[in-house]
């Protein structure tokens, strides 16, 4: 694998073949309605018009006009605020061993990127998978907002640009072996790897590289593939980083073999943003076996030492005095009365009696990705060089150059590939961390977090209250309003670089990046009348950020039960009434794959039960259909699922089932046992022994999971399979036992013993 | 300081270092030895796991005196060259790995799980602890049942 720290491949000679600003792309405008408008237009019409498709049940859905993400969800507008580097995206390089190098300027983190972009690179120019190589580029200021990983965006963004890029090469290709042969283009293919001649004459790539890369080509004259010309794209296909992974070869940021890169750690303080006073026994540490060097830097004190078990003695050792955080007197009872306050009320306060009410609290929840925060940095001589996982670098490198006093020209950030991220690796804490010690001890260093500190002084999604209500009419719901609160997500990475991130932490700045993400990302799928769905927020500083599916977990699987319980009042069965009150045909036809392939309705024991629910973001739908055993109410398990997704155009069936699967188990995660308590300022939480994040005896035995066919455009993947899961099993749950679950995790005991401070 | 000496992996290997040292970092920091990983440090997670006279073991929380003179094999030293083991066969067919960060670990409790029993039963799969953040759990049980059939 790749790797931009230790082994970049080595190329022999090799010329760049990529498209130029003065190349005339042909289709280019195809290629801007689908980077431009996302067919969102369509969309739209499409909603009016699919508005009134029959349902199946003797429920009648009242129409709902189209809700801001039916028209333009968050995606559509990271990719226009990408518009103006789109063609900066992607350089193709063919080398003269015939293979094909591209950096993605994306961060690949388990989501199974690099191998459908890959895909897409070897689909255009006729390769074999493992022909194309695909780096993760480091932070690429140029492209300005157009270097961000997150909203389900990557395969949306990349999708036009990869292939024009693609196409290019193949196309110049093309050009030079016309030339060498004399011939006219128009005759000639491309095949595994070669240029074929009317005539049957063949040649390699890498035999016509150079001659590609020095042609006079004014004018390109290229067109990628259309979706039904695909051969590779669509098919399912292994991760490209599969095998170095199953032999241990492959190589995260602190397996990097960086040179004099030393091991350190931080002691943190007892509460969250706490501050150093004192620390009273530096001396005493210092002289501890392995112990190099102890530095003070803002967010606690830093220990440098020949190994990290040594720097994790050493940094439990310090006394310090610490001084306040920035929520000492904050825990999750004045957490939750200060989120019901803030939610915005309903009106009348007393429902009517066609008016349903709930209320629904969620605990927040840690990132808790495998790899704890780390990052490798070398600052030095003026200049600065880190490694780390980062998903937002350009604005990492902007604001570290900032914090360290360097033109950013002299920060480098290489992105490595990480072992997870959830959202997580959107914040660069790490990095700026890492470079802070760097700085202040002189060295060479390897920063880990141990998990007791990921857990507690990491990010979290961050607790929400949800209220709704449903205004029903005789066999129909005519308004569905949805207020909530959640304590802050911080946004301020904003579009990833510095000129959003800016706006993001000026006073309100953040509000109003919530307000908008929000407003782009969540909707209702259904025809419920005139729906109404607000956001507050509560300002405490707290580390937050976004967690997989942000805002749409809570507030979906909320809407998932309000629809089951309204089915019930209505007297419908909730398939049945979902159906009914679904307002595409596509959305339908992801329903009625589960219901069928897990026999929805079939007879069930006392406690077992099954559960369904629906979601539909980024221009991809799912369903999912849920057997729980609930026998025990406070140890339930979830023993099978059947799951739908479709994509528009699934890029990789294989990695989509990985998705929807590592969806099903967050959901089982969140919904029943997984979060973190807030005690005085910190999480109680510290590893997972005590955040119960699911293992296999939590996993269902039997899983199914089907991707729909489809030769649209690529919707969001990364986010999708959490909400429906989260619904269906809290539906489950809830026909299982009879316990309507109205905060979540439903079985949330603190059941362990804190580790100290 | 004290010095060890054990088997990495059929390699004979000396560390110097404090008796309590945990042997993963004697692995990672003084061998560079990097496929077992860090993921708690107090035996909760497992992606530290490995192998210990062909025993699973978490080196984590073992310290490195008490491997001496033993053999420890870690994720590294699973394949017979570039011939794969059939769990590590088995887990590029069902293509397990997303963020593959806990995978050494599962695929060495794996083995030892298929060295004690040769068709497991979803309840022995069940007590595998290892935790994999991006639940891909299923496919982990789906490559244990298919590598059981191929051993």
């Amino acid at each position: 694998m790749a790797n931009p720290a230790t082994d970049r491949p080595t190329r022999g000679r090799h010329h760049t073949v990529q498209p130029r600003l003065r190349d005339r792309i042909v289709d280019r405008r195809k290629f801007l309605i689908y980077l431009g408008a996302g067919s969102t237009l369509t969309v739209a019409t499409k909603l009016g018009l699919d508005v009134l498709a029959p349902g199946s049940a003797s429920a009648v859905p009242t129409p709902s006009l189209p809700q801001p993400a039916d028209l333009r969800d968050l995606g559509d507008i990271l990719i226009l605020s990408g518009k103006p580097t789109e063609a900066l995206l992607f350089t193709v390089e063919v080398t003269e061993d015939g293979r094909v190098r591209a950096e993605l300027p994306r961060m690949e983190v388990g989501q199974g990127l690099t191998t459908a972009v890959a895909m897409l690179v070897a689909e255009e120019l006729d390769l074999q998978l493992d022909q194309v190589d695909m780096p993760l580029a480091p932070a690429r200021p140029e492209l300005l907002m157009n270097q961000l990983t997150g909203g389900s965006n990557s395969i949306r963004s990349v999708y036009g640009p990869v292939r024009a890029a693609a196409a290019a090469a193949r196309t110049r290709l093309c050009e030079a072996a016309a030339n060498r042969w004399g011939v006219a283009v128009d005759g000639l293919r491309t095949e595994a790897g070669r240029v074929v001649g009317a005539d049957g004459r063949t040649a390699g790539y890498g035999e016509l590289t150079r001659l590609a890369a020095t042609l006079p080509i004014g004018e390109l004259v290229t067109k990628p593939k259309s979706p039904s010309e695909f051969k590779l794209v669509g098919t399912p296909q292994q991760r490209v980083d599969a095998r170095a992974m199953v032999t241990g070869a492959f190589k995260y940021t602190l397996d990097l073999d960086i040179k004099g890169a030393t091991p350190a750690m931080v002691r943190r303080p007892p509460t969250i943003n706490g501050t150093v006073e004192a620390v009273n026994n530096e001396d005493e540490v210092r002289a501890m076996p392995g112990v190099l060097d102890i530095a003070v830097i803002d967010t606690g004190v830093a220990v440098v030492a020949e190994t990290f078990g040594q720097a994790l003695d050493a940094k439990d050792a310090l006394d310090v005095t610490w001084g306040a955080g920035t929520v000492d007197d904050v825990s999750d009872e004045d957490i939750f009365k200060k989120l019901r306050q803030a939610t915005v009320p309903l009106v009348p306060p007393v429902s009517l009696p066609n008016q349903l009410d709930f209320e629904f609290d969620w605990a927040p929840i840690n990132h808790a990705p495998m790899e704890t925060n780390s990052a490798v940095a070398d600052v030095r001589n003026g200049r600065a060089e880190i490694w780390g996982g980062m998903k937002s670098p350009i604005v990492a490198q902007q604001q570290i150059a900032k914090e360290l006093g360097l033109p950013p020209g002299k920060v480098v950030c290489h992105v490595v590939q990480s072992g997870g991220s959830f959202g997580r690796r959107l914040f660069w804490d790490g990095p700026l961390e890492a470079a802070r010690i760097s700085k202040a001890t002189g060295r060479v260093i390897k920063l880990m977090w141990s998990r007791i500190d990921d857990m507690r002084h990491g990010r979290a999604r961050p607790a929400a209250h949800h209220r709704f209500r449903a205004t029903i009419g005789p066999d129909t719901v005519l308004r569905l309003e949805h207020h909530t609160a959640f304590v802050e997500t911080d946004w301020t990475h904003g579009l990833g670089e510095i000129l959003t991130a800016t706006s993001a932490e000026l006073p309100a700045g953040n509000f109003g990046f919530a307000q908008t993400v929000f407003m782009l990302t969540v909707k209702s799928p259904y025809n419920f009348g005139v729906v109404e769905q607000v956001l507050n927020e509560v300002p405490l500083k707290m580390h937050t950020g976004a967690w997989r599916s942000v805002y749409s977990v809570s507030s979906r699987c909320g809407e998932e039960i309000v629809v089951d319980e309204v089915a019930a009042k209505l007297g419908k069965d909730p398939y049945e009434f979902r159906r009914a009150f679904l307002k595409t045909d596509a959305q339908r036809a992801v329903l009625d794959k589960v219901a069928k392939e897990g026999d929805w309705g079939r007879s069930m024991d006392d406690g077992f039960a099954q559960g369904i629910a629906f979601h539909e973001e980024y221009k991809s739908r799912t369903a999912c259909l849920v057997e729980i055993d609930a026998r025990d109410p406070h140890d339930p398990r979830v023993t099978k699922a059947v799951i739908a997704g479709d994509y528009g155009l699934p890029i990789n069936p294989r990695g989509l089932k990985a998705q929807l699967l590592g969806g099903l188990t967050d959901a089982i995660s969140v919904t029943l046992r997984a979060g973190l308590h807030i005690d005085k300022g910190l999480p109680l939480e510290g590893s997972y022994s005590q955040f119960h994040y699911a293992r296999q005896v939590d996993s269902p035995t039997d899983v199914q999971i089907f991707i729909l066919p489809g030769e649209s455009e690529p919707g969001g993947a990364g986010e999708l399979g959490v909400p429906a899961a989260a619904g269906a099993i809290a539906n489950a749950y809830a026909r299982a036992t009879g316990i309507a679950p109205r905060s979540f995790p439903i079985n949330f005991p603190v059941d362990f013993e804190p580790f100290p401070r | 300081m004290p010095s060890y000496s054990f088997t990495v992996n059929g390699r004979k290997v000396a560390v110097d270092a404090p008796a309590d040292l945990p042997t993963l970092w004697a692995l990672r920091d003084k061998l560079g030895v990097t496929g077992p990983k860090y993921g708690c440090g107090i035996d909760v997670c497992k992606a530290c796991t490995s192998h210990l006279d062909g025993e699973a073991f978490n080196p984590c929380v073992t310290p490195v005196s008490e491997v001496e003179g033993r053999e420890v094999t870690t994720i590294e030293g699973l394949a017979d060259g570039d011939n794969l083991h059939p769990v590590q066969e088995a887990w590029l067919e069902q293509d397990v790995a997303q963020c593959g960060y806990c995978q050494p670990g599962q695929i060495m409790a794996a083995v030892a799980l298929l060295n004690k029993t040769s068709k497991p039963t979803d309840d022995e799969i069940d007590e595998i602890e290892n935790v994999c953040r991006c639940g891909t759990y299923f496919r982990i049980r789906e490559a244990i049942k298919s590598a059981a059939e191929k051993m």
